[in-house]
């Protein structure tokens, strides 16, 4: 099939001129468009908008935590009266909160809007392709992501609220309306979004994978990819493999919901009435979900991982350090995020011999995790630091990641896990590591590469603005949640005002909420930045970054097919920057081996 | 409200940032030199923030050290279990080497990021791989952690497996939970608890116990979980309707409550209440806590709404899995007694099989003393159990592993 969708590129070739482009309506252009550029844009913006709220509902959230049971106009606004009687916010609807950011922020806006938008846009052009695989699965795949998305924003606006079972939809809680008003319709089309984003997803991940099997250009041989595409490729691997573990557990607990089946649940007694259930387990479910749940943290930071990567190398002026450990370290990360999934569930009541395992295999990829943090570091040794917006996000992200990192040696360790999980640690925890650091990837990737986007380039300034104040903020939120965490301080509380041994923990609760204020409001000038620059921004040259990837052998202005002539040919790794015996400090990737050029085993 | 002015405060001064950096920037247009107006990094750029790098590892150092001093005693203090202090110990390592990579690592990370901050004319090292290096640097996190991992699999094995001659002598009780509250069922006399299951409950038999088992007449039910401190307690965690976790913070002990499966969870309490209460760093927190109290108090009767009581130390039983709008405020209190006191206490509470007859001889006239819940839960327990197709799994006394 790939060798027919190329063969149609290459026939375009031949034609050799864009007129043949120019049948494209508003409609086929910028809806329902098969350029994978666009596609790329189409996943950015709408993540960014499913970004805002999932950041305004952390917010709502926190001001209930901070202010316990206040009443807030804010809250009357966007709640209403139904979920915020007298602008108090309601104990089921913070619960929906904390259940809608979650998983907006994992699956809709880190999954999609990181991994969619960034490998959509650089798999064709880095690896030397006119387009992904399949043009029309790719936007189908957009398009049931966007579905996928309405309906989750629908799911807000239902009468008894949306999923309010935790972003883990826990069954029995999540399968029993009787239980939490949130698990009657608004669960509903939460599983019926969830299933249709898989769907999504596979077909993004397919092609994904297929394209960078079959479409790599001459001479783009797998050790010369850049580690973007590594990172990209390897997360679409585990995302094909874990995903449809999800989708069989959504499936049974649709039915579980719906058609009387017992799978997830049993012997259950719930207002006032025994049910039928009989049978079935809820560990069961926690194992499938996360069978997904685990490497999908994976999927979330592999893509940011690798985008720190590359705009490290280019903005450091120097070669990544240690490219092949780079890729084996992505490998084993891949490999073993699918083998630790039952940390999440060491006192779920599974058998604590499974513990014993899953603290062996967890611990194991705090290795390939420290390697590629030392090699970042080594990376910066002795370059040319250009601190461009991106690369201080990408400095940004190693940062969060050793911090968030290192307290995972924690909460891997089955006994440590014992008293602190589902505590504020683990909050602290997973924020840092995968949510700040994938974020932060997010953004170094729309600085680098928004002029590739849309040809013109963001405000510097306002860039460096946005950069200091967010990581400030972003260690202000979580690094005091660790203390209140190791205070015994349990995650989804509506309020600590039940227990006064946490009353010590309330100053530290309005300093988080500050900072997450302040944080977030900072967020603004980024999406101003952004959507001014969109329209109004410097009109960008072709190479900015002055960057050796084949995105920049590209024109600013965007073609269907990339390139306008042949697609050009590889005659070396991405990484020869500040090259000794060359003028310039990069070489692109087109450019051909001098003669006795030393090629280093990389 | 002040949420919404301090929001607004905060949007104020984004847009007066934004306005300085308009300001810096037409400035800088005066002195334009090459590159300098292409919203790609300049010399300068790349000083103020090599130097702003510099300055945040100082911001990461000195948060971590205030965040220590400040917010250090939050910890829980002294555990309250026999595998606490062992607990407490594997986690002040585990710290240990947390703070000194945290130290290292973000040092050379942001120091790199200043020293070589990029410069016209500065050329890059060519420096591409070297092996050793990285030989050095998979095998050292290789060693310390399989040291945390052997230690650690070292502590768990002690922990969750309960040798058979330790669970002769000790003792057993079932903690049952449900939206939103504790109940506990102790094994009584004979030491053994009573098969149960939800489609067993009836009117004072809240917890489903089947009457018919020959070990669950002697079951002793109550509100509170009492503990003898020294001696073994074997939990057994039931849950009639959505998942909780019993969390006792205090013991370094935590377990999914799970409906349809009975989990379990061991440990040997070893400091009494009272001499919790009289644990120095216990005694600072609680009277951090009522200064805390006491100032809020004076706000709130200053409001004409009653004062907070003041905190007096107890141990604690919180749900810690989400369970539904009130999970928030799911708790129950643990009392540790010395033994003979916790003899005296157990001897005190009626057993179930005299509850259960005594709520069967008074006439039907409408649940005295039974939870609300249980006057509908009558009708539907008793349709339900006669008919003996939906024969109840027992959940009697078997360790959780399947």
């Amino acid at each position: 099939m790939s060798a027919v969708g190329h063969e149609i590129h290459g026939h375009d070739d031949h034609h050799d001129a864009h007129d043949h482009h120019h049948k494209e309506t508003f409609i086929t252009k910028y809806i329902f468009s098969i350029d994978h550029k666009m596609i790329a844009k189409q996943y950015l913006i709408t993540g960014t908008i499913m970004g805002i709220i999932g950041i305004v509902m952390s917010l709502l959230f926190r001001m209930q935590i901070a202010w316990p049971e206040e009443s807030f106009t804010v809250f009357k606004v966007l709640l209403g009266d139904k979920f915020a009687p007298g602008g108090v916010m309601k104990n089921d609807i913070y619960l929906a909160l904390v259940t809608i950011h979650g998983t907006i922020m994992v699956f809709f806006v880190l999954t999609a809007g990181l991994s969619g938008t960034f490998s959509n846009l650089l798999i064709p052009l880095q690896i030397g392709a006119r387009d992904m695989a399949s043009g029309f699965m790719n936007m189908v795949s957009y398009w049931l992501f966007f579905l996928s998305a309405v309906i989750m924003v629908i799911s807000l606006f239902v009468e008894a609220g949306p999923a309010s079972a935790g972003w883990t939809i826990y069954p029995p809680l999540s399968a029993i309306p009787e239980a939490i008003p949130g698990s009657g319709a608004g669960m509903t089309l939460w599983l019926v979004s969830m299933a249709i984003f898989i769907a999504s997803s596979l077909m993004g991940s397919l092609n994904y994978v297929v394209t960078v099997i079959n479409l790599r250009t001459k001479g783009m041989s797998m050790t010369r990819l850049p580690l973007t595409i590594w990172a990209f490729f390897v997360t679409a691997i585990i995302g094909i493999v874990s995903f449809p573990v999800l989708l069989s557990a959504a499936l049974l607990l649709i039915m579980d919901r719906s058609f009387g089946t017992s799978f997830f649940l049993s012997d259950i007694f719930i207002a006032g009435e025994v049910t039928h259930y009989q049978g079935g387990s809820p560990v069961l479910f926690e194992h499938l979900f996360w069978f997904l749940g685990h490497p999908e943290v994976y999927i979330v930071l592999l893509p940011a991982l690798g985008i720190t990567s590359e705009i490290i190398a280019t903005n450091a002026r120097k070669p990544i350090f240690g490219y092949r450990a780079m890729i084996a370290s992505i490998l084993a990360i891949a490999f073993l995020s699918t083998i630790v999934w039952g940390h999440h569930m060491f006192v779920s009541g599974m058998n604590p011999f499974l513990g014993s395992v899953f603290t062996f295999t967890t611990l194991l990829i705090a290795i390939p995790s420290a390697v590629k943090a030392f090699n970042y570091i080594t990376t910066l040794w002795r370059g040319n630091l250009q601190m461009n917006p991106a690369m201080l996000f990408s400095i940004g992200l190693v940062s969060t990641f050793i911090s968030g990192g290192l307290t995972g040696i924690i909460l891997g360790d089955s006994t440590l896990d014992i008293n602190i999980h589902d505590t504020y640690f683990v909050v602290a925890h997973f924020h840092l590591v995968m949510g700040i650091s994938a974020l932060y990837g997010m953004f170094a990737g729309i600085y680098h590469w928004f002029p590739k986007m849309f040809g013109r380039m963001m405000n510097k300034t306002l860039g460096y603005i946005h950069f200091w104040v967010t990581a400030v903020c972003a260690y202000g939120v979580f690094f005091p949640m660790h203390f209140i965490g190791m205070a015994g301080l349990p995650r989804r509380y509506y309020s600590n005002s039940a227990f006064p041994l946490f009353d010590e923990l309330q100053d530290v609760n309005v300093l988080i909420t500050m900072f997450a204020i302040i944080g977030a409001a900072f967020q603004l000038i980024f999406l101003w930045n952004f959507f001014y620059s969109i329209f109004k921004g410097k009109r960008a040259v072709q190479n900015p970054w002055r960057s050796n990837t084949l995105e920049w052998t590209t024109p600013v202005e965007h073609i269907h097919g990339n390139w306008p002539g042949e697609i050009p040919e590889v005659y070396r790794w991405p990484y020869d920057y500040s090259k000794p015996g060359h003028d310039e400090d990069f070489v692109p990737q087109t450019v051909p081996m001098k003669e006795g050029e030393e090629q280093l085993h990389h | 409200m002040t949420g919404l002015l301090i929001f607004a405060v905060i949007i104020l001064l984004g847009v007066a940032i934004w306005q300085l950096s308009k300001i810096f920037q037409l400035t800088k247009i005066g002195a334009a030199v090459y590159n300098e107006n292409s919203e790609v990094a300049t010399d300068k750029d790349n000083n103020v923030n090599g130097w702003l790098m510099f300055a945040f590892v100082a911001f990461i150092y000195i948060f971590t050290i205030v965040g220590l001093v400040k917010w250090g005693h939050f910890a829980l203090g002294t555990p309250a279990s026999e595998h606490g202090p062992q607990y407490d110990n594997l986690l002040a390592i585990s710290f240990w080497i947390i703070f000194t990579v945290q130290f290292l690592t973000q040092f050379l990370l942001h120091y790199f990021s200043f020293k070589y901050r990029g410069k016209q004319g500065n050329v890059a090292y060519y420096y591409a791989d070297n092996d050793k290096l990285e030989f050095v640097w998979t095998i050292i996190p290789v060693i310390v952690l399989a040291v945390l991992i052997l230690y650690g699999l070292y502590a768990w094995t002690n922990i969750m497996f309960v040798a058979d001659e330790d669970k002769e002598d000790a003792l057993y009780v079932e903690v049952y939970a449900k939206q939103f509250s504790w109940e506990v069922r102790y094994a009584g006399k004979d030491g053994v608890l009573g098969k149960a299951n939800v489609r067993y409950i009836e009117g004072v038999n809240t917890m489903g116990v089947d009457m018919a088992d020959p070990h669950a007449a002697d079951d002793i039910p109550a509100s509170e979980l009492h503990l003898p401190k020294g001696k073994r307690v074997i939990f057994k965690f039931r849950s009639q309707d959505v998942l909780h976790s019993a969390y006792m913070p205090h013991f370094r002990a935590q377990m999914n409550v799970v409906p349809g499966m009975v989990t379990e969870f061991s440990f040997i309490p070893t400091l009494t209440t009272a001499e919790m209460r009289e644990d120095q760093k216990i005694m600072n927190k609680v009277a951090h806590i009522n200064d805390i109290r006491s100032k809020k108090s004076e706000e709130l009767v200053a409001d004409g709404k009653p004062a907070l009581e003041p905190y007096t130390f107890d141990y604690l039983l919180l749900c810690n899995k989400i369970c539904g709008p009130s999970h928030y405020n799911m708790q129950m209190k643990i009392v540790v007694d010395e033994k003979a006191d916790f003899d005296k206490w157990i001897a005190d509470q009626k057993t179930l099989g005299t509850a259960v007859k005594e709520s069967q001889e008074k006439p039907a006239e409408g649940g005295e003393g039974a939870p609300a819940t249980d006057t509908a839960a009558k009708d539907t327990a008793a349709a339900v159990i006669p008919q003996d197709t939906t024969k109840p799994v027992a959940q009697a006394a078997q360790p959780a592993a399947h």
